[in-house]
């Protein structure tokens, strides 16, 4: 288990629309630098979707951690 | 004494619960809509405004029309609920009491929080999707930059469809060829299911429609004519159509009945509040992150309908609860359309873009006056 203090956590296990990097992207948007995010997402797309967007906006992939059916995405927020 | 049922909204959910919960409780309720306006108004037209393929005064109804006679109507906006008192304060000064509450106020556009973005165009309101036509109408050519301004937002194919309806209102003018047109995706695809941006990307570029993706629209610089995007990039336009930020209804905020952007906590299955009791959502007013869409609202207004009912009879709660189902068109241009189904369980499908498709949308679109809110269709 993660040990990062996690500001936000956002279930998006069985929502196919909007998706669960459009629910990320919406948080990050609202959130502060340095505050940080969890994702659960049981889209396969999500684990090249979330790390593509995270790198292309430069902000933070903490962690990635698969659990059974689901996975777990841990973004900071960095600027 | 009936219980008193208060619906907040006269949009697609709250007048199908109204309707159900007047026609289900059979004596047992007295429901009452508090609208803003008193006009129904069906937004998935607001596309077709924008392009002059359909007039505003097609799109609006009064509730009256469409409600039961058992249903009472207060033309009011709602100002503040009392959780403990179980009443609602309107902006008029009257207060109203409930036994059992259904938030259905929708969400709100709220372009100003896009720095610099005051005067770009829109289609997710009917001034919008108006002001928008005019300014097509005068277009000579140029550039035309589509682009997201906040997550989340109505109508998730809405920004696809509209290229597609753009193009073809371009090509028939004949001034396509010294226009472009450029959809800035918040995505690295066209539309947030991989399966239906497939189907949807080669058509893109057939038509010559530029897709740029992981374009989150941040900043406007209306002098410059520029466009800036959360992930560092800067696109140039001569005219800018923008998906607005929206946020819960200021009743839900001032009330504290809602999280940071006014969206309701409710539980994804049940709809019922995850705070207080006696208090339902449905449609865009919720937090479920899944599409807010009319769509999505139809399909919640059954189950809190019921939900409400058995609450009034002093049933049990139903077996039937909300499974994620949505179901909607996407237009992708002359004259052609697919559909997208899916639920929690199931993931979408999208067939393949066909005119039968397009024309039952336009059925729909027509028949919805008829059949959606008197809870005809399931």
């Amino acid at each position: 288990m993660s040990t990062v203090q996690i500001d936000k956590t956002i279930d998006v296990r069985g929502m196919a629309c909007p998706g669960p990097l459009m629910n990320l992207i919406g948080a990050i948007r609202q959130g502060q630098v340095g505050q940080v995010f969890e994702v659960l997402s049981s889209d396969e797309g999500s684990k090249t979707d979330i790390p593509a967007w995270v790198a292309k906006a430069k902000h933070e992939l903490v962690e990635v951690n698969q659990d059974s059916g689901y996975a777990h995405f841990i973004v900071r927020k960095a600027r | 004494m009936a219980a008193e049922v208060l619906i907040l909204g006269g949009g697609v959910g709250g007048t199908i619960v109204a309707n159900l919960v007047a026609k289900k409780s059979s004596g047992w309720a007295h429901v009452t809509v508090v609208d803003a306006t008193g006009i129904h108004v069906y937004q998935p037209g607001f596309l077709y405004v924008a392009v002059g393929k359909e007039q505003p005064s097609a799109l609006q109804r009064p509730e009256t029309s469409l409600l039961r006679d058992d249903v009472s109507l207060v033309v009011d906006r709602a100002a503040r609920v009392d959780t403990v008192a179980r009443t609602v304060q309107l902006e008029s000064g009257r207060t109203l009491p409930y036994d059992q509450l259904l938030l259905a106020t929708g969400s709100r556009t709220v372009m100003d929080e896009v720095p610099g973005a005051k005067d770009a165009h829109d289609f997710y309101t009917m001034d919008g999707a108006v002001r928008l036509f005019e300014a097509l109408k005068g277009f000579q050519g140029g550039t035309i930059v589509i682009g997201v301004a906040g997550i989340p937002y109505k109508c998730p194919p809405a920004p696809v469809e509209f290229v597609f309806l753009l193009d073809d209102y371009l090509r028939a003018r004949g001034i396509r060829e010294k226009s472009q047109i450029k959809l800035l995706s918040p995505l690295n695809r066209a539309f947030t299911i991989e399966a239906t941006s497939k189907l949807v990307q080669p058509i893109l570029a057939e038509r010559g429609i530029e897709l740029t993706g992981f374009f989150n629209v941040e900043t406007v610089d209306s002098v410059a004519k520029t466009v800036s995007s959360l992930e560092g990039e800067t696109m140039d336009y001569d005219l800018l159509v923008l998906v607005p930020p929206h946020r819960g209804q200021k009743v839900i905020e001032d009330s504290g009945l809602g999280d940071e952007r006014g969206w309701v906590p409710v539980d994804k299955n049940t709809l019922k509040h995850t705070k207080f009791e006696h208090i339902w959502a449905v449609g865009d007013t919720t937090n479920i992150p899944i599409s807010k869409s009319g769509s999505v609202a139809h399909y919640e207004a059954s189950v809190a309908a019921d939900a409400i009912t058995a609450e009034v009879k002093g049933e049990a709660p139903p077996k039937h609860t909300y499974d994620g189902k949505v179901m909607c068109f996407l237009e992708t241009g002359q004259g052609q359309a697919t559909t997208i189904q899916f639920d929690y369980d199931h993931p979408p499908v999208s067939p393949t873009p066909a005119r039968r498709w397009h024309w039952a949308k336009a059925l729909f679109n027509k028949t919805y006056w008829h059949t959606v809110p008197q809870g005809r269709l399931p």
